[in-house]
C-alpha cells in the first residue's frame, strides 16, 4: 500500500541533470546531517546558497506558508464556521423570515426543549440505534465471511473480489433507487422470489408499511456496506503470517479452532477499526433512507439526520434542525474519539 | 515448486464457481437495474418478471437523457471542479504536514480526521444560511465548495501518508540545486507521487458525483441540480416509470463502473487511506 523509497525512480527523475544525479548518488543513504543543516538554515556556502540571502529566505518562508495557510483558512470557513454557526443557531429562533429581515432572536433553550420534548425524539433516537446496530452487524458478518472466503487462493479471485467493490462505489442515491425497484410490493423481484420459495404467503409491503420499512432500509444499507467491510477485513487477514496457520495445522488445530484462536484475536485491531468507522458513517446515514422511504411511513425510518433535515428544510425551523444536528454531532464525536483511541492503541501495539 | 495436484486444481476451480455464485447474488441488484433499463415499462409491470430483456428497447435511455441529460452534465462539471479544488488545497497541505515539521502538524492531522466525522446535515444547515447571505445558493461553485468538504480532509490524510515516504535526499538535492519549495513540490514531489495524487483525485470525483445532501439543500433551481437530485425528483414524480428510472440509474452509475475498470488499483488504496492514520 505504501510507497517504498527506492533510488531507482529518484535517479530517473533527475536524469536530465547529470550533475544532480551524481550529487544524489554521492549522498549518504540517510542524509541526516544535511537535513538538520537545512532546517536550521545554515547551509554550507556554495554556488547555490539560497538561504544565505535574507530576502530570499523571507520569500521562502512565505512560499512555505502558501502550502498550508490556504488550507487552514479553508478548514476554518467550511468546518469551523458551520460548527460554530450550528451551535449559535440552535439557540436562536431562526425561521424563514430571518432570511429577509436578518433577525433571529435568541430564545435560550427553547429549541432544545421543543426537540427533546417532541415524542419524535425518542423514536428517531431508537430508529438510529436500530438502523446502525443492525446495519453494522450484518455488514460485518457478511464482510468477514467473504474476506475469509476470498483469502483462499483460487483462479480469478482477484477479479471477482474487485467486482464486489462496485456497490460501494455507486452513488447511494442510485443504490437506493434500485432497491426501491427490487422491493416494490407488487412488481419487485424480492417479493416474487420469496413467494415462489414459499417463504411468504402475501407480498411484503416493504416500503409502505411501518412494520417493514426499517428492515427494508437496513437491507439496502447492508448491501451497500458489505464491500467496505470485506476489503478492510481482507487486508487484515492477508497481513497474518501464513506460517502461523501452518504451525497451528501441524498442532492439529481444526478450521474452527484456527479461526477462534488465531484469526479472530489477530484480526481484532482491524475489527475495531472497521466497526468504529462503520459506526461513525452509519450514524449519519441520510441518502438511502431519503430515497427509499423519505423517513416514513409514519416516521418508521426517521433517523436523527433525516429529522434534522426535515426540521430545517421542510418545516423551516432552522433552530430546531440545528439542535438535532448538535445531538447528532455529540454522538458522532463520542464514537469518533473512541475510534481514534482504538487506532492509537493499535499503532502502539504494532 | 511442484505442479499442483490435478484434484487440488479441480477444487480450486470449484471455489471459483462458488465465488462466481456469490458475486452473482451480490451484484444481482445491479443486473436487475440494467435489465429493467432495457425493458418497456408495461413489461416491467408483468408477473412473473422477465429475467432477460428479450425485447430490448432504448426508450428508457431516451427518456433518461431527456430528463437527466442536463443534470448529468452539471454533475460532471461540479465533480471536475471539486477535483481541482481538492487537489489544490489538499496536496500542498499534505506535503506541509509530511515534511515541514510544523509545530501544530499533529493537531492539524487530528482535526482533518475528526472533521470527516462531522454529519453532513450540520454542514448543510449552516452553509445554507451562509450561502443565502453571500448569494452562493443555486450556484455550481458554491456546490463544489460544499462538496469539497467531503474530499479535502480525506485527500489530505491520504496524501500525507504517501508523501511521507518520499526520501529526504530528493528534496535536499532539489534545494541544493536552488529549487524553491513550490518548484520542488510541483516538479518533483507531485510527479513522484503520481499514483496517490490520482487516487485522491478519483475519490474527490466520486464523492462529488455521489453527493446528494448538499445538492438537495443548496440547489433548488432545476437548471443547476446535479443528477442525484434529478433522480430523486424523478422518483417522486414518476414512481412507476421504472424503465426510465433504471436507465437514469445506469447512467449515473457509469463513472463508478468506469473507474472500477480503469483505476481498480487506486481504489483499494483510497478505500482506507484517507480515514485511517497510517
Amino acid at each position: 500500500m505504501t510507497m517504498t523509497p527506492r533510488r531507482g525512480p529518484v535517479v530517473r527523475i533527475f536524469a536530465g541533470s547529470r550533475r544532480l544525479a551524481s550529487r544524489l548518488a554521492a549522498l549518504p543513504n540517510r542524509a541526516s546531517t544535511a537535513k538538520y543543516k537545512l532546517r536550521s538554515g545554515a547551509l554550507p556556502a556554495g554556488r547555490h546558497a539560497p538561504l544565505a540571502d535574507p530576502r530570499t529566505s523571507k520569500r521562502q518562508t512565505l512560499a512555505r506558508l502558501g502550502f498550508y495557510v490556504p488550507a487552514v483558512l479553508y478548514l476554518a470557513v467550511f468546518f469551523g464556521y458551520p460548527l460554530a454557526a450550528n451551535v449559535v443557531m440552535s439557540f436562536q429562533d431562526y425561521t424563514v423570515t430571518s432570511f429577509y429581515d436578518g433577525g433571529a432572536p435568541f430564545n435560550g433553550l427553547a429549541n432544545y426543549a421543543a426537540v427533546l420534548g417532541d415524542e419524535l425524539f425518542s423514536t428517531t433516537l431508537w430508529n438510529t440505534v436500530v438502523f446502525t446496530v443492525a446495519s453494522l452487524a450484518f455488514q460485518f458478518a457478511i464482510g468477514l465471511g467473504l474476506a475469509l472466503f476470498f483469502r483462499r487462493h483460487f483462479p480469478l479471485s482477484g477479479v471477482l473480489r474487485a467486482l464486489l467493490l462496485l456497490p460501494w462505489l455507486l452513488p447511494l442515491l442510485v443504490s437506493g433507487t434500485v432497491f426501491r425497484w427490487l422491493l416494490d410490493q407488487d412488481y419487485g423481484v424480492v417479493n416474487h422470489l420469496l413467494l415462489n420459495l414459499g417463504l411468504i404467503d402475501d407480498p411484503v409491503p416493504w416500503l409502505v408499511s411501518p412494520d417493514h420499512a426499517m428492515a427494508a432500509v437496513v437491507i439496502a444499507n447492508v448491501w451497500i456496506g458489505i464491500p467496505f467491510n470485506m476489503v478492510i477485513l481482507y487486508g487484515g487477514l492477508t497481513s497474518i503470517s501464513p506460517q502461523l496457520y501452518e504451525a497451528a495445522a501441524l498442532d492439529g488445530a481444526g478450521a474452527w479452532q484456527r479461526f477462534r484462536h488465531l484469526t479472530w484475536p489477530l484480526l481484532r485491531p482491524v475489527t475495531s477499526v472497521v466497526l468504529m468507522l462503520g459506526l461513525v458513517y452509519t450514524i449519519k446515514a441520510f441518502d438511502v433512507v431519503m430515497v427509499l422511504t423519505q423517513a416514513g411511513p409514519a416516521d418508521a425510518t426517521q433517523l436523527l439526520s433525516t429529522w434534522s433535515y426535515q426540521l430545517s428544510f421542510t418545516q423551516l425551523h432552522f433552530g430546531q434542525g440545528a439542535a438535532v444536528g448538535n445531538v447528532l454531532i455529540v454522538i458522532a464525536m463520542l464514537f469518533a474519539l473512541v475510534y481514534l483511541r482504538a487506532v492509537r492503541r493499535e499503532q502502539a501495539g504494532r | 515448486m511442484s505442479t499442483p495436484h490435478p484434484r487440488a486444481g479441480a477444487r480450486r476451480w470449484a471455489l471459483t464457481g462458488l465465488a462466481l455464485l456469490i458475486v452473482g447474488v451480490l451484484l444481482f441488484p445491479l443486473y436487475w437495474m440494467f435489465n429493467a433499463s432495457l425493458q418497456p415499462s408495461h413489461e416491467l409491470l408483468s408477473i412473473p418478471p422477465r429475467w432477460f430483456p428479450t425485447d430490448p428497447t432504448l426508450d428508457g435511455y431516451r427518456a433518461a437523457f431527456d430528463s437527466q441529460g442536463r443534470h448529468l452534465v452539471i454533475s460532471l462539471f461540479v465533480a471536475c471542479g471539486n477535483v481541482v479544488i481538492t487537489l489544490a488545497l489538499a496536496a500542498p497541505l499534505a506535503w506541509a504536514l509530511a515534511k515541514f515539521r510544523l509545530r501544530f502538524a499533529a493537531l492539524l492531522l487530528f482535526v482533518l480526521l475528526i472533521v470527516q466525522m462531522l454529519p453532513g446535515i450540520v454542514k448543510a444547515n449552516s452553509l445554507f444560511q451562509l450561502y443565502s447571505e453571500i448569494g452562493l445558493l443555486n450556484n455550481t461553485i458554491g456546490l463544489m465548495l460544499a462538496q469539497s468538504t467531503l474530499s479535502v480532509p480525506f485527500a489530505a490524510v491520504l496524501l500525507r501518508a504517501q508523501l511521507r515516504e518520499i526520501p529526504a535526499e530528493v528534496v535536499e538535492a532539489a534545494a541544493l540545486d536552488g529549487a524553491g519549495a513550490w518548484r520542488t513540490f510541483l516538479r518533483i514531489v507531485v510527479p513522484m507521487s503520481r499514483n496517490s495524487v490520482i487516487t485522491a483525485g478519483l475519490f474527490a470525483f466520486l464523492f462529488s458525483w455521489a453527493d446528494f445532501l448538499f445538492a438537495v439543500t443548496l440547489t433548488s433551481r432545476d437548471a443547476i441540480t446535479p443528477v442525484t437530485v434529478g433522480i430523486y425528483r424523478f422518483v417522486g414524480a414518476n414512481a412507476t416509470d421504472w424503465n426510465a428510472l433504471m436507465a437514469s440509474a445506469v447512467l449515473a452509475s457509469v463513472p463508478a463502473a468506469v473507474l472500477l475498470v480503469v483505476a481498480q488499483r487506486y481504489i483499494s488504496v483510497g478505500l482506507t487511506g484517507g480515514s485511517v492514520k497510517d
